[in-house]
């Protein structure tokens, strides 16, 4: 119906690794460009601000996130700290009077230098111990940032970002940010889709699967592993800048806490490691569903049906995102990208049964 | 004065070091069997508190008959938790465990708080509040119990593993199909060890919950549980009992004396350090086994 492959033949090797070799798969992300860059104009300004604005952000730092742990397999359990490098920095840098798109690349450098200390650890350990380090640095990052008055502007602190222009636009109005956000979210899915399908992607993916079977094949794993970090560190250091300064505009070290680093891997995870659409569907299911289950129990309890306490409704979202995280596990492992792409073989060659790709 | 001062806090690091490594008796228990890291044990052990105080604090039994519904609970709930999570998780890869065990974490740390009311809830053990005085040094007449039955569970637990079950556990814990080879239900030795960490959850949680009240904050003990389980080795039961010493007396000196300096939290940071120099620099711990890996 919607994806008949009939009459698309590939007679040229740039045609078949297209990033969308099928012309509907093509369609259907060109129609949901267009709808994002609408979104402005057809939501109201709740909706754009507080749902669609927070979802293109902490989907690119999935995407960010997706890179290291997804395609070269190291797992990082600190990526909130990353982010909270690149705030801290992009905000000094602008107070400092550096222009925001300079800052950006700062932001997102500073990140990637000390992402790459992470990565040091990664050169020795691998797996649960890889998790250990990176979380042990994570608390690191955050005690340093909490205690040095310079960074974090004194204990308690909170540091509101300064006015700035992007690209000559000033940052200001709802509909400037919302554009900046889903231009950095492109721009990061374009280039992890692009990664994946190029000869450094294969050699994380080679990394990834066996790094001794790598450096056999002549992929050095040291090298791999620490430009993999410095890659995903550099695009979560500039998507916490983008956080920063596009949705917190003030922040505290708790925003980038450990729990962060959890729901992150989390959000990765429920859509699918390695996966790009995964990340978009994964950073929605764990953002969005706690909020609608809330609100929809908060609803509920209008009625006095059951008597549910105010108590509880504030460990509602606790409970969904942990029961999310085992069910997902449990039952799909591959994520809510495999959902996906089953839905979607199934209407290749719909209304038959039997797929060939 | 000053050296009177360090004495005290090493006793009393030495004694909550002890506390620590009752907390990491659970997660060394499931990692030598199983080779699961239990990241939920933090969270298990707030159950395990909750669960007393709905005995004795709810309820009203004695806190002797309370401890015990505890473990029978906390037994139970261990051996539920592997039979319908941790099975199906044989042969994914670490990744998936860790979540897995993560998101039981904050399942568990919504349910408790959430069905039972935020606010912390004082567990009374029918303990002495006031501190024992010798010489000049104060020592927290709870933390002296609690580390009493932080070393005492380490031994019983070393004991237990020289009796006909616990042998199968270390069989178990060696090689899962040649224990197949030879008779041993692996699954039952896995679900087990599962309730024998939901038994010292218990003690851990009635320890700690009468230290400092019952409420999500005893899940942070995780943290310092972990750095007590890598620096003495991952399936090491001398391990825990070592390393919760040093990681208790490391994490009571260093801040008493840097903290004033630095305006406070360095216990954190130093059990951060302690996780990051032996990953580092001996990545299997003090007493943990060596990883072999084939390609």
């Amino acid at each position: 119906m919607f994806y008949r492959l009939s009459g698309i033949h590939h007679t040229r090797y740039e045609s078949a690794r297209a990033l969308w070799p099928v012309t509907a798969d093509r369609r259907i992300v060109q129609g949901l460009l267009l709808l994002a860059v609408a979104a402005p104009f057809l939501l109201s300004d709740l909706y754009l601000t507080s749902y669609m604005l927070p979802w293109l952000i902490w989907t690119a730092a999935a995407l960010s996130l997706t890179l290291l742990m997804g395609v070269a397999g190291q797992l990082h359990f600190g990526f909130a700290a990353v982010m909270a490098i690149g705030a801290y920095t992009s905000i000094h840098l602008t107070r400092a009077g550096v222009p925001f798109e300079l800052a950006l690349l700062g932001a997102g450098l500073m990140a990637a230098l000390i992402g790459c200390l992470f990565g040091a650890a990664a050169l020795r350990v691998k797996g649960l111990y890889l998790v250990m380090a990176t979380l042990a640095m994570q608390y690191l990052v955050e005690w340093t940032i909490i205690n040095v008055p310079a960074i974090s502007g004194g204990a308690q602190a909170t540091l509101s970002t300064p006015d700035v222009t992007f690209l000559f636009i000033p940052l200001q109005s709802d509909g400037a940010l919302y554009y900046t956000a889903l231009l950095w979210t492109v721009v990061v899915t374009l280039l992890i889709m692009n990664i994946k399908r190029s000869s450094f992607g294969r050699a994380l993916v080679a990394v990834r699967d066996k790094d001794f079977a790598a450096s056999v094949i002549g992929v050095n794993p040291l090298k791999y592993k620490l430009l993999a970090f410095f890659a995903s560190s550099f695009l979560g250091g500039v998507t916490g800048a983008v956080l920063a300064f596009c949705y917190y505009q003030a922040v505290t070290p708790e925003q980038f806490g450990f729990n962060v680093s959890i729901q992150l891997v989390a959000m990765v995870l429920v859509g699918g490691l390695g996966s790009v659409i995964g990340a978009y569907l994964g950073a929605g299911f764990v953002l969005l569903l706690p909020i609608v289950l809330t609100n929809l129990l908060a609803f509920v309890a209008q009625f006095d049906l059951i008597p549910i306490s105010f108590n509880l409704l504030s460990h509602i979202p606790l409970m969904v995102y942990g029961a999310l995280i085992i069910g997902v596990i449990l039952f799909e492992p591959l994520g809510l990208a495999k959902i996906y792409d089953n839905i979607r073989k199934y209407f290749l060659v719909w209304p038959f049964r039997h797929t060939q790709s | 004065m000053d050296f009177q001062f360090l004495i005290e806090l090493t006793i009393n690091g030495a004694l909550t070091g002890l506390m620590y490594s009752l907390v990491a008796l659970g997660i060394v228990l499931i990692y030598k069997s199983s080779g699961v890291p239990n990241l939920a044990q933090g969270a298990m052990v707030m159950i395990a508190a909750y669960l007393v105080w709905i005995f004795a604090g709810l309820l009203g039994t004695p806190i002797l008959v309370a401890l015990f519904m505890a473990l029978v609970g906390m037994f139970l709930f261990g051996m539920l938790t592997e039979r319908f999570l941790l099975r199906k998780m044989v042969g994914q890869p670490i990744i998936m465990v860790v979540m897995l065990t993560l998101g039981l974490e904050s399942l568990l740390r919504g349910i408790g708080p959430g069905l039972l009311g935020a606010a912390p809830k004082s567990l009374d053990l029918g303990l002495d509040m006031m501190p024992i005085i010798i010489g000049d040094v104060f020592i927290n007449r709870e933390y002296l119990v609690g580390g009493l039955i932080g070393a005492a569970m380490v031994g019983l637990s070393l004991l237990f593993f020289r009796t006909r079950l616990g042998t199968k556990l270390r069989a178990v814990s060696d090689n899962h199909i040649s224990s197949w080879s030879v008779g041993i239900s692996v699954e039952r030795a896995v679900a087990i060890s599962w309730g024998l960490a939901g038994i010292s959850a218990v003690a851990a949680g009635a320890m700690w919950g009468s230290v400092q009240g019952v409420d999500w904050t005893l899940t942070a003990l995780l943290f310092p549980a972990v750095a007590v389980v890598i620096l003495g080795g991952l399936d090491s039961i001398y391990g825990v009992l070592i390393a919760g010493l040093i990681v208790g007396i490391l994490g009571s000196v260093i801040p008493g004396y840097v903290d004033p300096l630095v305006g406070g939290g360095t216990r954190d940071v130093v059990t951060s350090l302690i996780i990051l120099l032996t990953i580092m620099f001996r990545p299997h711990g003090i007493f943990g086994r060596e990883d072999i890996e084939r390609v």
